[in-house]
């Protein structure tokens, strides 16, 4: 009977135990598999994000640009954004990812990726858990594109094409690569989600892609002087059909721009999203509004140039705040940025051929300090305690701290910006001459830089 | 022979080429000018930055014509040009001295 009586024990002990570890085991394929899906499904929105951000460089800006130029000028421009599509791609590769999303120190990353060494299908838990590594870097390669390309909107008509291959490629070096590692990179001086010293929130770019371009294109501007003729000649935009197709473009892959850097098929992609869509629009309201009381007649022109002017302020602040306030952003920026453009720039009297400043510049900036003022904790918990407790987002949540700290990134990217853009402007021309000789500044750069012309109508 | 030229609004063109063909001048040459008269140009404006658009887009049309007909046609020329407004255009007339037919070397009005 005592043997009998453990026996039993014995095998249900035995039982109970196997019972168990399939349960484990089950437990886990199954979170396994949902991580899996997770990781499916955030990796396909991501992709297209991807996607979406390439398209607003090409054809969006080249489109946007290419119309507001002078038709003898329309290749040049459309060769701009599509040379920084390649030129930018290859830095990238070699060393422009590593330096930015590298650990390095406070203000540029290290060598560790160089050549994408070690970057594969496997998640970098850091900066996106969820998606293959390589997707993080593809997605963020698309921003190093489109950053300098911004910029060709100021020095338009005008540059060298081996002048401009020169100035971007130390650009990049210079002001991109450590712009992006301080805001976003491991261990930066301004990176807000991965606990830098001043933490700045900038969801999608606003310093690292807006302002940055913004002063250096300002700096350009001022360095290359006004296109031979400006202020005497007539210098209409040649064909606007254009440039409202390209900022339609560019409205809709700014969807991939800020809701794809929630770099995850969240809630969240879908509040920066929405963010994204109010800011455009508003900013476009703005901006006619003002034009209308100021010229009397309210133009495409100004209706697509406050779109991309919201676009581009509600981008930092795009992954922080409620619809609302995303539409009180865009709307303020789309009166700034007509301020800035139609009144101040005439007042000034620089020859920033395709408003780069006034719109990505003034744009950023403004869109940066608001972010400063409605990042809620409701849409982002992104700072907490040390028990893990969340904590205000932006001023009017309580944190008025966080208005300086966004000053201080403003400030960092204006100062890097402006002094980057000089100095590799100085470099370029010392190698390569600054501008065309001014008979081929007057035949236009379809031809003297490139051989071709854009409308061959004839033939 | 008389050369008649006239200047006319690019949208009066279709009307002109029909009352013309209808007292059978069939051969004219058309030029796509830009010009302005008294008339004035308009006002564009770009970011902020106003153009004022003074030459404005204009048709020209040549013909040479037996000195008989050119009354004729000047006054169906002018008739079917005519809106009333300022920017109707002018119609300008001038001797010729000679006309030649390539083809065959017909001289004076049978060249024509």
């Amino acid at each position: 009977m005592f043997w009998k009586t453990c026996f039993f024990l014995l095998t249900s002990v035995a039982l109970h135990a196997q019972v168990a570890s399939n349960a484990d085991a089950r437990l886990k394929s199954l979170e396994d598999a949902t991580r899996a899906a997770q990781s499916s499904g955030d990796n396909a929105w991501m992709l297209v994000s991807c996607a979406l951000v390439l398209f607003m460089t090409g054809p969006g800006l080249a489109l946007f640009y290419g119309g507001l130029v002078r038709s003898k000028n329309v290749l040049g421009t459309m060769m701009h954004s599509f040379s920084l599509m390649v030129l930018a791609t290859l830095l990238w590769a070699v060393v422009g990812y590593s330096l930015a999303f590298g650990e390095g120190n406070l203000f540029i990353g290290g060598f560790q990726y160089v050549f994408l060494h070690g970057v594969g299908a496997a998640p970098n838990a850091d900066y996106a858990p969820t998606i293959p590594h390589l997707t993080f870097m593809a997605f963020q390669l698309m921003f190093a594109i489109i950053t300098p390309a911004l910029i060709s909107g100021a020095y338009a008509e005008r540059m060298k094409f081996s002048t401009m291959l020169v100035y971007t490629t130390l650009w990049m070096l210079v002001v991109y690569f450590p712009m992006a590692h301080m805001v976003w990179g491991k261990g930066g001086l301004l990176n807000a989600s991965l606990g830098g010293r001043i933490p700045c929130l900038d969801f999608a770019g606003g310093t690292v892609v807006h302002i940055t371009s913004g002063i250096s294109a300002l700096v350009a501007a001022l360095v290359l002087g006004p296109r031979a003729g400006y202020g005497r000649e007539p210098m209409k935009p040649h064909n606007l059909v254009l440039s409202v197709i390209g900022a339609c473009m560019l409205w809709v892959g700014w969807f991939g721009f800020n809701a794809g850097s929630a770099l995850n098929a969240s809630g969240l992609a879908s509040s920066a999203f929405v963010a994204t869509h109010f800011g455009a629009a508003a900013a476009a309201a703005g901006w006619m509004l003002a034009e209308w009381l100021h010229n009397g007649k309210p133009s495409i022109l100004g209706a697509i140039s406050g779109c991309v002017a919201g676009l581009v302020a509600i981008t930092p602040a795009a992954g922080f705040v409620q619809p609302m306030p995303a539409l009180a952003i865009g709307f303020l920026a789309g009166l700034f940025c007509f301020f800035m453009v139609t009144i101040v720039k005439m007042k000034l009297g620089y020859d920033d051929s395709l408003d780069a400043f006034g719109v990505h510049g003034a744009g950023g900036t403004l869109g940066a300090l608001l972010t400063g003022v409605f990042a809620t904790s409701l849409v982002n918990p992104i700072f907490k305690d040390a028990s893990g407790r969340t904590l205000a987002s932006g001023l009017l949540e309580g944190n008025a701290a966080q208005l300086g700290h966004q000053a201080v990134g403003v400030l960092i990217a204006l100062a890097l910006g402006a002094a980057g853009s000089f100095v590799c402007l100085k470099i370029a021309a010392a190698l390569c001459g600054l501008r065309p000789s001014s008979e081929q500044e007057e035949d236009g750069l379809d031809l003297s830089m490139h051989g071709e012309e854009g409308y061959n109508l004839e033939s | 022979m008389k050369k008649i030229e006239a200047v006319i609004q690019p949208f009066k063109l279709e009307d002109v080429k029909e009352a013309l063909k209808a007292i059978g001048i069939d051969g004219m040459t058309i030029i796509e000018v830009r010009g302005h008269g008294r008339q004035k140009g308009h006002k564009e404006v770009y970011r902020g930055q106003e153009y004022q658009v003074d030459l404005l887009p204009k048709v020209k049309l040549e013909m040479i014509v037996a000195s008989a007909r050119v009354d004729e046609v000047v006054q169906t020329l002018s008739n079917a040009a005519r809106t009333g407004k300022i920017g109707d255009g002018k119609i300008f007339v001038t001797n010729v001295e000679e006309a030649i037919r390539i083809r065959n070397d017909e001289r004076g009005e049978t060249a024509l």
